[in-house]
């Protein structure tokens, strides 16, 4: 009888019950598939899982495994407890990259579900925590072949290791009225324009883009990538007063002024005696609160673009970081727009590549550098918006001030329309 | 060998697919002119375009590692019930997009019926964001799908209502890297012990220079352990944080007793109201008791009752505690303050208090 040789799993039996949907139950399936080439694998690949729960000890070590081409976008993993486990002995994933937004057909979904159940485990998840499709469980000579596979349908390895990363993008343009600029445009322009970083690793480390088309932030960009490009606008909030009389004649007004009034970050908004709202546009910082809570009363304005956001990461080696301003807008309009975009990426993917030691972030590299050092690697100006306050120390040297100011001044000049002296 | 099998397939590196192809044809014809959207229950989104086009989403959990047979059942109801179309949230929900009202709950009643909870909305909690464990990963301290089935399992009420104050986001990692990244509450491994070397296998498996180098406090130097090449550890020094884990696996970090779970709260990912924020240490040391991590999940829900009963409105977790203050917030939870809440690590003296604004 095949179910004599399926391993205990007492630990693992007890995911199956409870309301929320269970892998383990799924794994079980794959398992217990007559016939399927992946059965036995997921027996021993239960029985591994269950031995941990056991042991409460992990039993993977890494390797070497590459598709014909490409230098990363494959995770090894071979059993160190191979001996008690052998049809799980190798269990590579995949990481494939999904459409930008996360957008399928269910036939597309059917296409991957045959091409895993031929050549892996059958375990597919959606998605990893960089972004990728994980196609998870797959033995060493099958890796080429299930990759092959997808890449015929259209799919292309992502990254892993040193390189550029698999990026990934808010729903967006796609379904949400808060979207301020074509984030899967923006996405698939500079993932597309250095794929080769991301196929053959050769950076000092990982470096991750994230695209959220307001500062909403769904895909989390700020905390967790290098280069996160957040939407916004420049012009007025947009307010239908008629709207926001509905709203506060639905809510009232102490749940107007106390839910969305009072949580303005910058005290921008005022609730007039008519019911209606006066917004202090200068100083609305574009959290997005008022916007999200009176949902059919405010919108974004109409003049839109993006912030960029540089350096975010987690715990190794310094500690967390957030990326911090680094163009404060960018226009996203025109093509020219996106070009100038994707230039501006590629020239923080080659600083990061000269400067940053072994193992570092480029949040890492621009706190040692100092961020004077890398806008000026980058030919962008500094701006207050940049900053939480001025620098607090006086360690520094200030004999070129004047001329910095005199600089600043021109900038504001000509951004102002007027003729410079020396031109 | 045949010819076909001796020369390799070039790749066709098409790079990120283009959404288009795959896309709901009502999103596809509205694409960037939406206007507004509503929730006409929990789970269900209803977005209106500028133009008056309509489309309903319909979010339900899954549990992200996803069998072929899960899958299709998936796709099933997608094609009898949906319109063929799905798409998965950052959190693995998946979403069907309908182009009519009246197909809404007949999509919802498939769904349950094959036991997929419909929910994770608005001011809800979602479905928990977390990392491979010992299911994949090659350094994991505890498991991931496996502790969040049971997480979710209990707070599966609060996943199909929208009943919290603002958003949940719980996120888990199995080591210390944090790959699950911030959540208003976070459960991550957190090693209390210094590494186990097997001098051994040092000299032939890690490359000592770059090790030493991985260190955020320089404890690791070379030294030569039984006439053999090696590298010890500072202990003195250790700050038990298995970075030398990854790039040395012979310097064992777990430990089936030492790698305890630390819960974290009000990270934040969203700039709305607050800037977003880092997640706070609340208590560490808990045991690694998995499959359902009892001590861990008896304090995560204490936390949320006590947010969910007395944070006001649209205040996440990390502002509510602004608000009350931590000393109001370990009354409450019942958990205690310790010197290893007192930030050590660079940066630490921002994390003070330096006013006389003081909590009673």
């Amino acid at each position: 009888m095949a179910n004599n040789s399926h391993h205990e799993t007492p630990n693992l039996d007890q995911l199956e019950d409870g309301p929320w949907p269970s892998f383990v139950t799924g794994l079980k399936r794959l398992r217990d598939t007559k016939g399927a080439q992946y059965a036995p694998m997921m027996n021993d690949l239960l029985g591994q899982l269950e031995h941990s729960y056991q042991k409460r000890m992990g039993f993977w070590k890494g390797g070497t495994v590459s598709v014909f081409g490409y230098g990363g976008g494959i995770i090894p993993r071979f059993s160190e407890v191979a001996k008690d486990y052998p049809a799980s002995k190798e269990f590579h994933t995949l990481r494939i990259m999904p459409p930008a937004g996360n957008h399928y057909t269910t036939d597309v979904l059917r296409e991957m579900c045959d091409i895993w159940e031929e050549h892996g485990s059958g375990l597919i998840a959606f998605h990893g925590q960089s972004g990728d499709i994980m196609f998870q469980g797959c033995t060493t000579e099958n890796t080429q072949k299930a990759f092959d596979a997808l890449n015929k349908i259209g799919f292309d390895l992502g990254g892993a290791g040193p390189a550029l990363r698999t990026a990934m993008s808010c729903v967006g343009h796609a379904r949400c009225e808060m979207s301020c600029y074509d984030e899967q445009k923006a996405h698939r322009a500079i993932i597309d324009e250095y794929l080769d970083e991301m196929h053959r690793p050769a950076l000092p480390y990982k470096f991750k883009f994230k695209f959220s088309g307001c500062p909403n932030d769904c895909v989390n960009a700020i905390h967790r990538a290098d280069f996160a490009l957040i939407g916004t606008w420049r012009d007025d909030m947009k307010v239908d007063q008629e709207e926001v009389k509905k709203y506060v004649a639905e809510v009232g007004r102490k749940y107007t002024i106390d839910s969305v009034i009072s949580m303005c970050p910058t005290r921008a908004l005022s609730l007039n005696d008519d019911d209606t709202i006066d917004v202090d546009n200068k100083s609305c910082v574009r959290c997005m609160h008022c916007l999200n809570v009176m949902n059919k009363a405010l919108s974004p304005g109409d003049d839109k673009g993006a912030s960029i956001l540089m350096g975010g990461k987690r715990s190794l080696k310094v500690g967390d970081l957030m990326g911090t301003v680094i163009k404060p807008f960018i226009k996203l309009d025109t093509d020219e727009d996106y070009e100038e975009l994707v230039e501006f990426a590629g020239e923080c993917i080659d600083f990061f590549a000269e400067n940053a030691l072994e193992h570092e972030r480029i949040g890492e590299t621009i706190d040692r550098v100092g961020l004077p050092s890398f806008l000026e690697a980058m030919e962008v100006d500094p701006d207050p918006n940049m900053v939480n306050h001025p620098r607090t120390s006086s360690y520094v040297r200030t004999d070129d001030f004047t001329d910095e100011a005199d600089k600043y001044f021109e900038r504001k000049a000509r951004e102002a329309g007027l003729t410079v002296a020396a031109e | 060998m045949s010819e076909a099998a001796a020369t390799p397939r070039e790749p066709d590196e098409v790079g990120v697919p283009n959404p288009f192809n795959y896309m709901h044809p009502v999103l596809k014809d509205n694409f960037g002119n939406w206007d507004w959207h509503d929730r006409p229950r929990p789970g269900v989104l209803h977005h209106v375009s500028k133009d008056g086009a309509e489309v309903w989403t319909v979010r339900a959990g899954t549990q992200r590692q996803m069998d072929v047979y899960t899958i299709r059942t998936l796709c099933d109801i997608g094609d009898k019930f949906a319109e063929g179309h799905v798409r998965f949230t950052t959190r693995s929900n998946i979403e069907y997009m309908v182009s009519k009202a009246d197909m809404v709950d007949p999509l919802i009643e498939a769904l349950e019926a094959e036991g997929y909870p419909i929910g994770g909305t608005g001011n809800s909690i979602s479905m928990i964001s977390h990392t491979q464990g010992w299911l994949h990963c090659d350094i994991p301290g505890t498991d991931a799908s496996g502790v969040v089935k049971g997480l979710m399992d209990m707070v599966h009420d609060e996943f199909v209502r929208e009943e919290m104050p603002n958003r949940v986001r719980i996120t888990t990692s199995c080591c210390q890297i944090n790959c699950g990244g911030q959540g208003d509450i976070a459960i991550n491994v957190q090693y209390t012990k210094p590494p186990k070397i097997n001098h051994d296998l040092v000299a032939a498996t890690c490359e000592r220079p770059s090790v030493v180098a991985r260190c955020p406090v320089a404890a690791i130097r070379p030294a030569m352990v039984n006439g053999k090449p090696s590298l010890e550890v500072d202990e003195k020094k250790c700050i038990c944080c298995g970075a030398c884990y990854p790039p040395c696996p012979p310097m064992q970090i777990n430990g089936e007793e030492s790698t305890k779970l630390a819960i974290w709260v009000g990270g934040k990912h969203s700039n709305a109201r607050s800037k977003p924020t880092f997640h706070k240490l609340v208590v560490a040391n808990l045991p690694n008791n998995a499959p359902h991590w009892p001590e861990v999940n008896e304090i995560v829900k204490k936390i949320l009752v006590c947010y969910k009963e007395n944070a006001k409105d649209f205040e996440r977790m990390g502002e509510w505690i602004e608000r009350i203050g931590w000393p109001r917030f370990f009354e409450m939870t019942e958990l205690a303050f310790t010197h290893h809440h007192l930030d050590t690590w660079t940066g630490a003296r921002k994390t003070m208090n330096m006013s006389a604004h003081i909590h009673f």
